[in-house]
């Protein structure tokens, strides 16, 4: 087994100081907001967390695409990844969504364009991991994989649209012409979001590296067995 | 004749030789239609008491049972069409004939949508007459076109990947439903819409969605079929 490269070491250091700045932050260095009060403080991990969740399925779907032009293993490792991660963090997200939502909107759920696309991105990703393994052949399952992972990504939008032309009451915090956040609060929603990416590569990394592994062991067991 | 023309020519005609096939099929089996519409009357009866669907209720809810009706009955054939091919090795004698493989999507999708469109046909007046309403209306047609194309298109492929699975009729639904979600809500908004008499403006939004919907997972399953049929 090749050893942990250095740079993921140095990247695991710089992930683990990051996430306790940032907590830091949103505990010392963001003000307490006026009207919603402590609970307001989840908004930064909770959009990091989301946007983690969509970033990941976005990097499944170019994976996926390029698998099917290449052919190559290592894209079939990395869509896998990309999943489990996206599929983390989107139930992050949705928890604590939930959290902020029970005493702000006075309850845990409800049917807002956004909330239900996530909920259903994520059913779309436990789908894709039932088709995985319904599947023995490796080939085939990671070019199925690879055509629902792109087929499922390209529907979330328009999931979104179709939600959203009934009524939403999720608040936009960041419009395309200003965000509602004072200097300090958006500093450390943009650490938060920083904080996530550098998490998102090293535990992308990671997972890449347990894959090929498995990946690997499956090959050995294969020539054992012959 | 160019190549081009003649290329073209072809796939058209391997598509109408797959469709004429699948309709022959069926025309002297009759199993997929007679199931799909048996098993779509006994959910309209289901839904029946299930919502109490007297006068007033029924009003509001018509178009939510009747996409309900047509996407599983619709599952049922997208699973069935594909399943007979695959059991019988006709699959094979498909990937092996001498033509462009998009022309077995496109002609697998094609009588799907034939079935769906037929079990529609029947679905609609037996309704009308059990619950006294007028369900012919053009723009309801509309909509149930638009949907049961985008529905069909996203479920030909999947269903071609499902029946490879070890658990293949379990797996088709929960893989097409959370795709084919933006269908479901655009062609049941669309057609509440038109039997509730909303104003062209009101409606609009969703026929766009739904033309959005089928052109682009048209186009996908175009590009990616090739892949999904790859021995």
């Amino acid at each position: 087994m090749p050893p942990k490269p250095k740079m993921l070491q140095v990247l695991d250091i710089v992930s683990i100081l990051l996430l306790a700045i940032a907590t830091l932050m949103v505990f010392l260095y963001a003000p307490m907001e006026r009207t919603m009060g402590m609970v307001q403080k989840v908004f930064y991990f909770h959009v990091s967390a989301n946007w983690i969740g969509m970033l990941a399925f976005f990097v499944a779907a170019v994976a996926g695409g390029v698998y099917l032009a290449k052919g190559n293993r290592f894209w079939d490792v990395l869509e896998v990844a990309a999943v489990e991660i996206g599929l983390a963090f989107s139930l992050i997200g949705i928890i604590t969504g939930s959290i902020w939502a029970r005493p702000i909107w006075n309850t845990w759920w409800t049917w807002d364009p956004r909330l239900v696309t996530v909920t259903v991105m994520e059913l779309i990703y436990v789908a894709y991991f039932m088709l995985r393994q319904g599947i023995e052949d490796p080939d085939r399952r990671a070019r199925y994989a690879a055509v629902y992972a792109i087929v499922g990504f390209l529907s979330v939008p328009l999931t979104f649209l179709s939600i959203r032309l009934y009524r939403s009451i999720h608040p936009v915090v960041i419009t395309s012409s200003s965000a509602q956040l004072s200097p300090k609060m958006f500093q450390t929603f943009m650490f938060s979001l920083f904080t996530f990416t550098v998490l998102f590569v090293d535990l992308l990394w990671h997972r890449v590296r347990l894959g090929e592994l498995t990946e690997r062991v499956e090959r050995l067991r294969m020539k054992l067995s012959e | 004749m160019t190549p081009a023309s003649n290329e073209r020519t072809s796939l058209w005609r391997a598509t109408r030789a797959v469709v004429w096939k699948d309709l022959t099929a069926e025309l002297r089996s009759r199993e997929l239609l007679s199931a799909m519409l048996v098993f779509a009357l006994l959910v309209i009866l289901t839904f029946n008491f299930a919502l109490d669907l007297d006068p007033k209720t029924r009003g509001s809810v018509t178009s939510g049972v009747l996409w309900v009706t047509f996407i599983f009955a619709g599952t049922l054939g997208l699973n069935r069409s594909m399943a007979v091919e695959k059991d019988r090795g006709c699959l094979d004698g498909l990937l092996l004939a001498p033509m462009d493989r998009s022309a077995i999507y496109f002609g697998k999708a094609v009588a799907n949508l034939a079935f769906m469109l037929i079990v529609e046909a029947v679905v609609l007046p037996l309704y009308s007459v059990l619950y006294n309403v007028n369900l012919f209306r053009p723009g309801l047609l509309l909509m149930i076109a638009l949907g049961s194309v985008g529905y069909v298109a996203v479920g030909t492929l999947l269903s071609s990947m499902a029946v490879q699975a070890r658990t293949r009729d379990m797996l088709l639904p929960i893989l097409l439903f959370p795709v084919t979600l933006p269908v479901l809500i655009a062609a049941v908004k669309g057609s509440a819409g038109f039997l509730s008499g909303l104003p062209m403006t009101d409606i609009q939004p969703w026929i766009n969605l739904l033309l959005v919907y089928d052109v682009i997972f048209i186009a996908v399953a175009f590009i990616v079929f090739d892949y999904v049929v790859e021995e």
